[in-house]
């Protein structure tokens, strides 16, 4: 029974990934290297105004005083940023209105990947931006979103059309200066999303941005920037996949999120990055700077995730609770199989008075992985009536896979109630023989157990992607997990 | 004894209670039956001041007193007991210890002196005897780690150990082995004076058979739509709640 | 670590100040080791918050501090500590009073009792059980990271030195007084080694307590061998002035199937920084750590566990509780390893903590790093106030608010407090907590001990 449990679980855990093709797609790329002189010339490839190339230099300047974090729970390999190729662009000009002029490779591409550029009935309920490598090469319904006052579009052409919001709000959350990863990403960040929710609309489908790494050697640096405005209401999803490659390829995004007064934001991500091969060669370095800020009264954020990509994660979407009654959530599921590591969670930061927060984390680690929590729960001294509740939970499939929990607490007021709960176990061998009794195979009863295991954070998705996500994470463990 | 007038009551500001009165003289036995979710635990909790029941309407005298106005444990001393439906498991704190506070309490509020420990502990050990409570529970932390039926027997056994004036047992019955059923209800018996009231809250016959009520009142949807004799309970044993909901829906109709 | 702090400078002008004394009293082989931690404490340096292991406490309230004195033991001290005779009511315990940490006893410096157990001064025992002393000194304390242990082990002359023979059960506690008294403001460190060999069992109590109003600072290591089918139980209750600063190190190693306890009583201290370090070294051990620390005005308490699981089928447990008031503050920081391999694992942690007042303070900091997967492990930590559910079935029995809230109070700790095993001492442990939370407890009569 043991041996065979073993045997199913190293299938399970063998699964190969779907995305890692290639596409020739007749590319523009600036020299390898990072320089003031790089940062410049992205700039003016992107013809940005003054304001924002002084941001970049700013943030380049501040970048080279800083060290990378050895904090995390991590073994990351030095990374030499002279190797890495900070732009690289389809040739063919990006994002445009009429989708012939799209280069067929590409739109080819992004059907592959299952996100059609066009408009179609089926996905009729979500709103895609596609990215990929340096540039947003289509947005669709826009102009169906458009006639609510919504803005949904690439960064680079929000930071032509509406340089005043961008310039009020880029920063707001996350400072050029905040980590090392987050100033990187500031002083040369290619594209992304930008979105806008006007004063009392509820976007009526999902948003979603597709990112796609596709060039070898090429970083990524998206920022994404969405602001909901009073009463409003909007529902987004990002997406990332990038081909199988030996070598490991950098990935450094900033997501800032504004909640007004009443508004309420759910971000979901499925994390679906080139996570390396079955010897750990290659496979997406993710460092991420995920950060909300609930800003007016009754606001609301909610950060769910489901990463089973990237050789190495490294992200904690986190809450500032700064309006009164404002509430924050994340819901996580993360697998790290083969040799996979992740160090991810969340911060919640109580300000404002009778704020509420909630983290489930699920945590599964497979094969070498190796999978930490790292969450900060704090309640400063003028947060009264402050609640949280944590439960950060980890199941073991193998004896060569970690699982690891760090949670702070940190509570420096008498009403505030903070509660966090933690388990780690490998997969009942109880509940196997229930289900086995019931006459469902060892390779069910896993599959089955895992998926109830992350349901209650899958539930959380936007019904379109649940599917996905469950797939996803089938495909992640495939070999013992059903 | 007790008088509720026009009693109406919300949870979360959703109205619960929808006008509710009852008088209970000294000496009564009276039965609240009705569907779940109807408002009977609510009803108990605004009688022993949970706050989280607003009250909106009405009024409570206990003992010619405004009892809405007292403070939860002023009630206890006054007389007023519940064996609630779910009690709570307290760790660290040991019976002992939690009810020689209580006792202690209510001699203070008649003007009486502390009982002794040794009084006190022959007093703990008549009591259990009487409600045939294993004397290893009252060892232990309050509830902590007791089965639902042992919780239900601390309860009835803290209730001797108090002597209420007017005791609410809410669902009391649920969760017991026959036996257990037995003893509950005969420690309710030796408990009963000519001079104090139960309210006994229960979805099951065969408890009244034990402890006999004068009256029993269904408590529908927060208001009481029947009141009768003890019969009535054996015909809602029999034909459920369908037919007085139905009744109910009628007179509205009407 | 570019460039020494001014604090760390301190300690190392410290060091050359008095190596040479302390070396001169010293046996050869614990002598051996001072120049490499001198060196290590030199790398380390005093924590500061950047150190994980001490995010949430400043040193350097007490170790930025010009200690008029090191503690060095002179002759007339052991005269003056040997007029102490301390004890506890009806507890019987093999008593033992330290003076700033050192066996103050002339003559009899390493005694036998009637059981066949020995106990006396470590600088005493290294010559004359000079084998254990080479097989255990210096093998548990160790740490890449807190350069505490380093300087304990470069500057600390003595301590007491407890040897259990195989087989011998000592029914009778041992009872070490660990009393500070100086005429200035003093800083002391010494050593303990405790070896317990198989099949042995003893419990041991450390009173810590403080009796000069000077600014005090100790900073003890406490080695613990517990051999294989031991049992070992070590308590520890701290009464010490808000003027007292006391940092513990305690190693407990455990062989296979051997059983170990520890638990941690701070009723009282100005800044307390217990490290109580489980090291489950053979198949089958199984180890508890308790704690409970009761703080108010502008004391700090912080207790730091670790516990390794370094072979299969070991189980461990840790529940930890605190009570805040006033401007206290607090630290808990509980860390489980299960090494690669340790299959059959069972760890549990648990976490308290309540804040009765707004300006109290407190900060938790929980850990599981998991290599193997046959494990059940589980923590949880609140932080919060009393459980209103709790305090109204009280009420309804007609108990009031502020006894409700008292006997919640106790109840909680005691959940701690239940865990000693010797019950005497747990009986005086629930009044001296009771005393403490009804708040009439003065310095001194809250001491475990009397003291005549
Ligand atoms: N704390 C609460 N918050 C919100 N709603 C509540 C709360 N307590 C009770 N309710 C609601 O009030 C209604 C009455 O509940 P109550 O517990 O009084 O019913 P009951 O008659 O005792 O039912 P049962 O027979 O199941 O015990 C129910 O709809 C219940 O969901
Ligand atoms: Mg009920």
């Amino acid at each position: 029974m043991e041996k065979d449990q073993d045997k199913i679980l190293s299938e399970v855990t063998t699964g190969e990934y779907k995305y890692g093709f290639y596409s020739d797609i007749e590319m523009e790329r600036i020299p390898k290297g990072l320089s003031e002189d790089v940062v410049r010339l992205i700039s003016a490839k992107k013809m940005e105004p003054e304001w924002l190339l002084e941001f970049r230099l700013k943030s380049y300047r501040h970048w080279l005083t800083m060290k990378m974090p050895t904090w995390p729970n991590l073994k990351i390999p030095a990374i030499n940023y002279q190797e890495i190729i900070f732009y690289a662009a389809p040739k063919q000009r990006t994002n445009v209105n009429s989708l012939d002029d799209i280069d067929p490779e590409l739109r080819k591409t992004f059907d592959k990947l299952g996100i059609p550029l066009t408009e179609q009935k089926h996905l009729a309920g979500v709103a895609v931006d596609a990215v990929i490598d340096s540039v947003s090469v289509k947005t669709t319904f826009k102009e169906t979103l458009a006639e609510m006052g919504i803005i949904f579009c690439s960064f680079s052409d929000a930071v032509k059309e509406y340089p005043d919001l961008v310039k009020r709000y880029m920063g707001s959350v996350v400072p050029y200066t905040d980590n090392f990863f987050a100033t990187l990403n500031s002083a040369v960040f290619s594209d992304g999303s930008f979105c806008y929710i006007p004063k009392g609309v509820r976007c009526p489908m999902e948003l979603s941005t597709y990112f796609r790494i596709n060039s070898a050697n090429t970083g990524q640096f998206e920022r994404t920037l969405l602001i909901a405005d009073e009463e409003s209401y909007v529902s987004y999803l990002e997406g990332c996949t990038a081909p199988s490659r030996d070598e490991n390829q950098l990935h450094a995004a900033i997501v800032e999120i504004v909640a007004e007064k009443n508004a309420e934001v759910k971000y979901s991500t499925v994390q679906n990055w080139y996570p390396g091969d079955k010897e750990g060669r290659g496979g997406i370095f993710n460092f991420v700077t995920k950060r909300g800020m609930c800003k007016g009264e009754n606001s609301k954020i909610s950060w769910t995730q489901i990463e089973t990509g990237s050789a190495i994660t490294w992200k904690y979407p986190s809450c500032i609770l700064r309006g009164d009654n404002s509430t924050g959530e994340f819901y996580s599921v993360a697998v790290t199989n083969n040799h996979q590591q992740a160090d991810t969670g969340t911060k919640m930061t109580h300000i404002g008075k009778n704020t509420k927060s909630t983290i489930v984390s699920k945590g599964i680690s497979a094969g070498m992985g190796q999978n930490s929590y790292r969450g900060l729960v704090k309640v400063l001294k003028n947060a009264t009536n402050a609640r949280n509740y944590s439960q950060c939970d980890s199941l073991l499939l193998g004896d060569k896979c970690g699982a690891h929990t760090f949670p702070y607490i940190e509570v420096d007021n008498q009403t505030a109630i903070v509660e966090h709960e933690a388990t780690t176990s490998k997969i009942g061998e109880d509940q196997i023989f229930y289900c086995n009794q019931r006459g469902i195979s060892t390779e069910d009863a896993i599959g089955l157990i895992v998926n109830g295991y992350a349901r209650e954070v899958i539930n959380k998705l936007p019904m379109e992607f649940a599917v996905e996500a469950q797939k996803l994470l089938q495909i992640s463990l495939e070999g013992s997990v059903g | 004894m007790l008088i509720i007038k026009n009693l109406k009551a919300s949870i979360a500001g959703k109205c619960i209670l929808k006008g509710i009165s009852l008088n209970v003289k000294p000496g009564e036995i009276h039965a609240i039956m009705g569907p779940n979710g109807s408002g009977k635990s609510t009803l108990a909790a605004v009688l022993v001041g949970r706050e989280f029941v607003e009250i909106t309407e009405g009024t409570v005298t206990y003992l010619g007193k405004n009892l809405l106005e007292m403070a939860a444990e002023d009630r206890a001393k006054e007389g007023i007991f519940l064996g609630f439906q779910y009690p709570i498991e307290i760790p660290g704190v040991s019976m002992v210890n939690f009810m020689k506070t209580a006792v202690n309490e209510h001699r203070k509020f008649k003007g009486l002196e502390p009982l002794s420990a040794s009084d006190f502990l022959k007093m703990m050990r008549e009591k259990k005897e009487l409600v045939e409570i294993d004397s290893k529970l009252a060892n232990r932390s309050v509830n902590e780690g007791f089965s639902g039926g042992e919780k239900k027997k601390n309860e009835i056994f803290q209730m001797a150990m108090l002597e209420p004036k007017l005791a609410i047992l809410d669902e009391t019955d649920s969760g017991l082995d026959i036996d257990a059923l037995r003893i509950v209800a005969n420690g309710v018996n030796k408990i009963k004076r000519p001079d104090n009231s139960f309210i006994v809250i229960t979805h099951y016959q065969r408890l009244l058979d034990y402890i006999v009520p004068d009256v029993v009142h269904v408590l529908y949807d927060g208001r009481i739509v029947k009141t009768a004799g003890k019969e009535l309970a054996l015909e809602l044993e029999e034909k459920g709640y369908d037919w007085i909901k139905k009744e109910v829906e009628n007179n509205i109709v009407a | 670590m570019n460039g020494i702090s001014e604090v760390t400078e301190r300690y190392l002008q410290l060091y050359k100040d008095n190596i040479e004394k302390i070396s001169g009293i010293s046996s050869k082989y614990i002598n051996s080791f001072r120049a490499g931690a001198f060196e290590k404490f030199r790398e380390l340096g005093i924590p500061t918050k950047k150190n994980e292991a001490y995010k949430y406490t400043n040193l350097n309230i007490f170790f930025d501090h010009d200690y008029k004195s090191y503690f060095l033991p002179v002759e007339s001290d052991f005269v003056k500590a040997e007029k102490f005779r301390c004890d506890v009511a009806d507890l019987d315990t093999h008593g033992i009073v330290l003076l700033n940490g050192f066996y103050p006893t002339i003559n009899d410096k390493l005694r036998q009792l009637p059981s066949g157990v020995w106990v006396g001064s470590l600088n005493e025992a290294a010559t004359k059980f000079a084998d254990k002393i080479e097989k255990h000194y210096g093998k548990y304390a160790k740490s890449e990271t807190d350069g505490l242990i380093h300087l304990n082990t470069a500057m600390a002359s003595d301590g007491i030195f407890i040897y259990v023979p195989e087989g011998v059960i000592l029914t009778k506690p041992i009872q070490i007084v660990d009393l500070v008294q100086a005429d200035d403001d003093m800083f002391n460190q010494h050593r303990n080694l405790i070896i317990i060999e198989k099949s042995a069992q003893i419990s041991l109590i450390i009173c810590d307590h403080t009796l000069s109003p000077h600014k005090s600072l100790t900073n003890a290591v406490t080695e613990v061998f517990v051999g294989e089918n031991a049992h070992f139980d070590i308590i520890r209750v701290q009464n010490e002035h808000n003027n007292a600063g006391k940092i513990t190190h305690t190693f407990i190693h455990q062989e296979k199937n051997s059983t170990a306890s520890s638990n941690n009583m701070t009723l009282h201290g100005g800044l307390i920084r217990n490290s109580t370090y489980h090291h489950l070294g053979g198949d089958g051990a199984e180890s508890h750590s308790y704690g409970l620390f009761l703080a108010d005005k502008f004391q700090h308490v912080d207790n730091f566990v670790n516990v390794d699981h370094a072979f299969p089928n070991c189980t461990s447990s840790q529940l930890f509780k605190g009570v805040l008031d006033d401007m206290a503050t607090g630290a808990f920081n509980g860390r489980i390893l299960v090494r690669p391999g340790a299959q059959g694992t069972l760890a549990y942690q648990k976490s308290n903590s309540i804040l009765l007042t707004d300006d109290a303070k407190m900060d938790t900091k929980p850990q599981l790093e998991i290599f193997a997967d046959d494990v059940k492990c589980s923590h949880g930590a609140t932080v919060g106030q009393l459980d209103s559910e709790a305090l109204f079935y009280l009420q309804s029995r007609g108990i009031n608010k502020r006894e409700a809230r008292l006997m919640l109070m106790f109840g909680f700790a005691h959940e701690v407090i239940q865990n000693i095993k010797i019950e005497p001492l747990r009986d005086r442990m629930d009044n001296l907590v009771m005393q403490r939370l009804k708040g009439d407890l003065s310095r001194c009569a809250s001491c475990v001990v009397r003291c005549t």
